[in-house]
Parts: C-alpha cells; sequence; structure tokens
C-alpha cells in the first residue's frame, strides 16, 4: 500500500489508539517523577513528557518485525514499540519482573522480543545500534529505527553511521527528536549551522523537518520514511522539533530555559492537540474519556504490580559473562 | 619454519570456511575485499565466492565499523570485521565495550554479540607508536569480552574459526611479525577451544607463559636454554580472556617458576594479572614469579630502539639466566 492510500484508508479509531500509547507515556512519567521522589526509582532517569507524539508516531509506521534503537530518554520509545508497561515499570524500580531483570535500569533498556534493539545511554549509541540492525534487516525485510537528540548530531555516530547507512542504502530511518537542547546547553549554541537536518542532507539523505508535537505529521512522515527504506530507497532523516517538559534529568531543575519559551511550547502541548484533533474528527467524547480511563487504569496496574515485585537476590543470581 | 600453511593463508581460510559453514557470517572492514586484501594481503579473493551483500569494503570509520557489527549481531548476522590495525581500536571502543560487551548481561540474556574484530598488532615493524600497540591491555578488564592471540598458522586457524562460532564478542589478535610465518597446517575442521591454553612445550625447570609472538620467542628462547642445560617450559595462553589459570597452575606447581612475557607495558597488562592470581592461589607452589614486559613508553621507531624495546628471544634466555644464577659462557 502507497502511504497515501495508508493515511486515506485509516480510521480515527486507529488515531484514538495511538493517542491512548502517548497518554499512557505520559502517565508513565509522571509515576517516574512521583516514584523517583518516593525513593523507588534509583540513580538518575530522564523523562519525555512533552515528546510523546515522535515514539508514537514512528511505531505508527512500523511493522511489528521492525527494530528500534532509543535513547537513555527512552521510557516512551519502549512503551511506543510495545515493551509491557508492567515490565518496564518494574525495570525502573530495579525489581526482579522488569523487562531485564532488574539488571538495565531507565537508561539502558533491552526488549529483543518487541524489536527493540536497545536504549543506549551513551549520546549517539542508538544510531550505531540502528545501523547495524539495518544492516541485518535488508535481507530481512525489514527496517530499523535509530532514535536520538539534537545533542547526538554533534558526536562521531551520527556523520559515521549516516555515511555508512547510505553508502550501502541500508533500510534505516534517523529520528532526530530535536528538543533544543543537549543537556543543559542550547542546540543552537553548539551546533554549526544550526541546521540539523541539512546534515543529513549533504550526504544525501533525504531528510525532513517535522511538527513533532503534531501525531499525525510524524505518522505521515515516518510512513514515507519507512516504506522508501523497505522498498530498496535507503536511508531518511527526520528531524522532529519537539520539547521535554522537564530537565534534562533528575539532577536539573531546567532553569537555563525562559520561562517565556517554556510556556510557548507547553501550549503546544502534544496531548491536548491529539485530542482536539480526534474530536475535530468526530470521535466522541464519551470514547475518548473511555481510553483514558482505560489507560489510567492500565497505569495504576502497573504501579501496583512493580511496587509489589521483589528485588533480584543477589544470593540467588546465576548470572554468567558468557552466553554459552 | 617451513611448512605448508602461511599464517595469513591460516586466518584466509577459517574466514571462508566459515563463511562456507554459515550464511549469517558477514566480513567488513577496510580495504579487505580489495583485491589486495587488506594492507597485510591476508584477505584476497574471498569477496568473489560470497558476492557483495556478505563481504564489502567500508568507509575509514571504525566507530561506525564496530557499531554496525554490533547491531548487526543483536540482529541475525554474525559479522567478523577487521580494524585494520589494534590501534585504531580506540575510536571503536564505545562500541564493543560499552554496547557489545555489556549486552549479553544487562539484556537478562535475551541476546548474545556474536562478532569478531580481526586487527593487526604487535610491535618490530617500524610502524612507530600508533600502529604497533597489542591492544589487548585496553580490553583486559572488560567483563563480556573475549580476546583470542594466535601463536602460529594452525593455532590462527582453529582459533579464528571457534571465535567465528562462539556466540561472545571477540576481540581477534593478529601479530603482524607472525603473517609471514609458516607452519604445518590443522587437521581439516578442526576448531579450537577459547579459554584453553596449551603447552607448546614440555619443561621442568621453569614456565614461560606467553601468547602470540611472543610463544615464538619463548620457544626459542628454550632452545638456547637447552644449550644452558635449563629445560624451560612454554605455555601459550591463545586467549587472554578468560585466562586459563588452570594450565598455568598445573605447570607451575611443577616447575615452581614463573615468567609471563608480554609485548607490552607491565602496568594494567595481562602477565601482572595472572601473576597476581598466581601468587594468589600457587604461593605454596612458588619459588620464583615474574614479568618480562615493556618499559612503560610508546613503542619508538628507530630500529635500534625498537629492537631493544620489545622482548625477544635472546631476552627471554637473559632474563632466566640471570634470575636462575646461571653466568653467561
Amino acid at each position: 500500500m502507497t502511504v497515501d492510500a495508508a493515511l486515506r484508508t485509516e480510521s480515527p479509531a486507529a488515531y484514538l489508539d495511538r493517542y491512548g500509547t502517548m497518554l499512557l507515556i505520559r502517565l508513565f512519567e509522571t509515576e517516574m517523577q512521583r516514584l523517583f521522589l518516593a525513593g523507588e526509582v534509583h540513580g538518575t532517569t530522564h523523562l519525555s513528557a512533552g515528546q510523546e507524539a515522535v515514539p508514537v508516531g514512528v511505531c505508527s509506521a512500523l511493522e511489528p518485525g521492525d527494530y528500534l534503537a532509543g535513547t537513555y530518554r527512552g521510557h516512551g520509545h519502549a512503551l511506543a514499540k510495545g515493551t509491557d508497561p508492567d515490565a518496564l515499570l518494574a525495570e525502573m524500580l530495579g525489581r526482579a519482573t522488569g523487562v531485564c531483570g532488574g539488571r538495565a535500569g531507565s537508561m539502558n533498556v533491552i526488549d529483543v522480543e518487541h524489536g527493540l534493539v536497545g536504549c543506549f545511554g551513551i549520546v549517539g549509541g542508538s544510531i550505531a545500534a540502528a545501523t547495524g540492525a539495518a544492516l541485518a534487516a535488508k535481507g530481512q525485510g525489514r527496517v530499523a529505527v535509530a532514535m536520538f537528540g539534537d545533542g547526538a548530531t554533534n558526536q562521531g555516530y551520527f556523520h559515521e553511521c549516516l555515511n555508512f547507512a547510505k553508502v550501502f542504502a541500508l533500510p534505516a530511518v534517523f529520528v532526530c527528536e530535536n528538543n533544543f537542547y543537549g543537556e543543559f546547553t542550547p542546540m543552537l549554541k553548539v551546533t554549526a549551522g544550526q541546521d540539523i537536518a541539512a546534515r543529513a542532507a549533504v550526504f544525501g539523505i533525504p531528510s525532513t523537518i517535522v511538527d513533532g508535537n503534531d501525531l499525525w505529521a510524524v505518522r505521515e512522515a515516518a510512513l514515507e520514511a519507512v516504506h522508501r527504506a523497505r522498498s530498496g530507497g535507503g536511508p531518511t532523516m527526520l528531524e522532529c522539533q519537539t520539547y521535554r517538559h522537564h530537565g534534562h534529568s533528575k539532577s536539573d531543575p531546567a532553569k537555563y530555559r525562559p520561562p517565556e519559551e517554556v510556556e510557548r511550547w507547553l501550549e503546544r502541548d502534544p496531548l491536548p492537540i491529539a485530542r482536539a484533533r480526534l474530536v475535530g474528527l468526530g470521535v466522541p467524547e464519551a470514547d475518548i474519556m473511555e481510553a483514558e480511563e482505560a489507560t489510567r487504569a492500565r497505569m495504576d496496574r502497573a504501579v501496583e504490580a512493580a511496587l509489589a515485585a521483589p528485588y533480584p537476590d543477589p544470593a540467588a543470581e546465576r548470572a554468567t559473562e558468557f552466553a554459552p | 619454519m617451513s611448512g605448508a600453511l602461511e599464517f595469513r593463508e591460516a586466518i584466509r581460510e577459517a574466514i571462508i570456511e566459515e563463511m562456507e559453514r554459515d550464511e549469517s557470517v558477514v566480513f567488513f572492514g577496510e580495504d579487505v575485499a580489495a583485491e589486495q586484501g587488506g594492507v597485510f594481503a591476508v584477505t584476497p579473493h574471498i569477496q568473489e565466492h560470497f558476492g557483495e551483500s556478505r563481504m564489502f569494503d567500508t568507509p575509514i570509520s571504525e566507530l561506525a565499523l564496530a557499531g554496525a557489527a554490533f547491531g548487526a549481531a543483536v540482529s541475525g548476522l554474525r559479522p567478523i570485521i577487521e580494524i585494520m590495525f589494534g590501534d585504531f581500536m580506540g575510536l571503536a571502543m564505545d562500541s564493543l565495550v560499552n554496547q557489545s560487551a555489556k549486552y549479553w548481561y544487562i539484556s537478562n540474556e535475551q541476546r548474545s554479540v556474536p562478532l569478531v574484530v580481526r586487527s593487526a598488532v604487535g610491535g618490530g615493524g617500524r610502524f612507530g607508536a600508533m600502529h604497533s600497540q597489542t591492544h589487548a591491555t585496553w580490553f583486559q578488564g572488560v567483563p563480556g569480552l573475549k580476546i583470542a592471540f594466535p601463536s602460529s598458522p594452525a593455532e590462527a586457524k582453529g582459533l579464528l574459526k571457534a571465535a567465528i562460532r562462539d556466540d561472545n564478542p571477540v576481540i581477534f589478535l593478529e601479530h603482524k611479525r607472525l603473517y609471514s610465518v609458516r607452519g604445518p597446517a590443522p587437521d581439516a575442521g578442526e576448531v579450537l577451544p577459547l579459554g584453553r591454553a596449551r603447552v607448546a612445550r614440555r619443561g621442568k625447570d621453569v614456565t614461560v607463559v606467553s601468547a602470540g609472538k611472543g610463544v615464538v620467542d619463548a620457544l626459542e628462547a628454550a632452545d638456547l636454554l637447552a644449550g644452558d642445560g635449563m629445560e624451560a617450559e612454554v605455555i601459550d595462553l591463545r586467549t587472554l580472556r578468560p585466562i586459563d589459570l588452570d594450565t598455568v597452575l598445573e605447570s607451575v606447581a611443577r616447575t615452581n617458576r614463573v615468567l609471563a612475557v608480554e609485548e607490552g607495558p607491565a602496568t594494567g597488562g595481562w602477565g601482572s594479572g595472572l601473576l597476581g592470581r598466581i601468587a594468589e592461589q600457587g604461593l605454596h607452589d612458588l619459588d620464583d614469579a615474574w614479568l618480562l614486559a615493556t618499559a612503560e613508553l610508546p613503542i619508538p621507531y628507530s630500529p635500534t630502539l625498537e629492537d631493544a624495546f620489545i622482548p625477544g628471544a635472546d631476552a627471554i634466555a637473559s632474563a632466566v639466566r640471570a634470575r636462575a644464577g646461571i653466568a653467561v659462557s
């Protein structure tokens, strides 16, 4: 099916599902904030509230067998790719029932069953992982997606892997979540040329600037990129412009951001935007509220299950350094 | 040494045999598919057997090479990559140390990372400080990685076949001064175990432990020492991680003296680590234990400086004689 046909034949109900996933991510991050302050989430964590439309829009364009590599701001990446919220939350809490048994934590989630190659705690790592996955995907009829932030476009990974992927026409989609801050530093201050999409263009990689707070816009751009990749047209880069509602990590109150800038972006919160669009498409308010209620109940169950789950027992740990 | 098989040809045969055996094995690197087959002419005319989808030349991008190998390895392929000189591994470090090495464990054993990283290593070629290092030291303390370092053509073939079949990331070191060495071919289909050392020469007076070209030097030194009436046992570690402590301890229990010969600085190397483990677990058997390594300096270029820098057969024999109180005749 062509991208146009796919978009034309879609039912509003499909978008209601996607809105539900966006809400799940938002609620997940809200719970993470609360549980962190309660001492249940350890170390640090990086919240993606405000950026939900990007992973949900991108993953809506993928087949279940496709690969995705995410970042340390990756809770939304995992949930959008299909990771079970119970298993993800338990991982955040370091519990034995976590998706990685509590060995990985917030920054390094891996969920092979759902095609989540991994979330990478070091800036740019996801770009390499997806490039390699794309090398394998080429012979499997699959596509591999790299999620990364604006900061990663100044890493060697970005430049080496985009060149590599283009040279070998790999079925890769490079999705930059440009939230305009690399940790505490404004993107515009440390990015020569100040134009991320243009960086892909010099490799001959088609690239587009996308409204990353608009689920529909992200999905449409992703469908086109995934279609190009799967049909042998090589990689695409999407620069999805968005904004994080919180600081970089739990130690960052984000005082470096001008209040009027924060206000401007909060007015463009992707969740109300998607909700209004659903209403405009004729989805009954009652259906939306029912979906929202179901999502809240789902998240509540995940919190309850994670808090009740045991910590891994060091005495029972049977770790092996090597695969047999 | 004369013999049927050249070291570089042994490497090439192992790659071809394993690519024939398993179609998920792919091989890529800088200039590896070019007609000459890389700067040390190790891999010529492999691409024509398997086509460009399974073997190809890459851009000069070590980080992308290692990263792509990692991503491919967790997605169904079994990549072999060549990082031309081991010294260039600094550029590939994040992907190997943080992505490949940790994946099996932090994923809670969801998936392993079957990949091999081949590199030319070692001094004596007058390549200077940035093309002569043996980079095993940099990876020695990284759980999840295996490190193989063959000493002969037969060992190279058997260990590389094992590395390609292994489900874990393997750093594979090829000493550049061994590429033109010839030796007996191994039995057809022989695959050597990773993590098991071999006794390369029996002796009762002292155990000399090394790996790679150091084994060749140690065997030559053992010949020299035999002229002094000393019988040196030579152990070829084969893999530096995991290191086969049991074989070394068994030897030390018989000889009571152990010398580790390492082409690299003493600080942080496998030699000092091994001696520590021997002291910890075999102190009751020990009369003497020491290390012959390089100075804590970069590897020099000038032939006179470089030859003096690297411990060869004469240096090993002299070290043993001095320690044993044997006057040089």
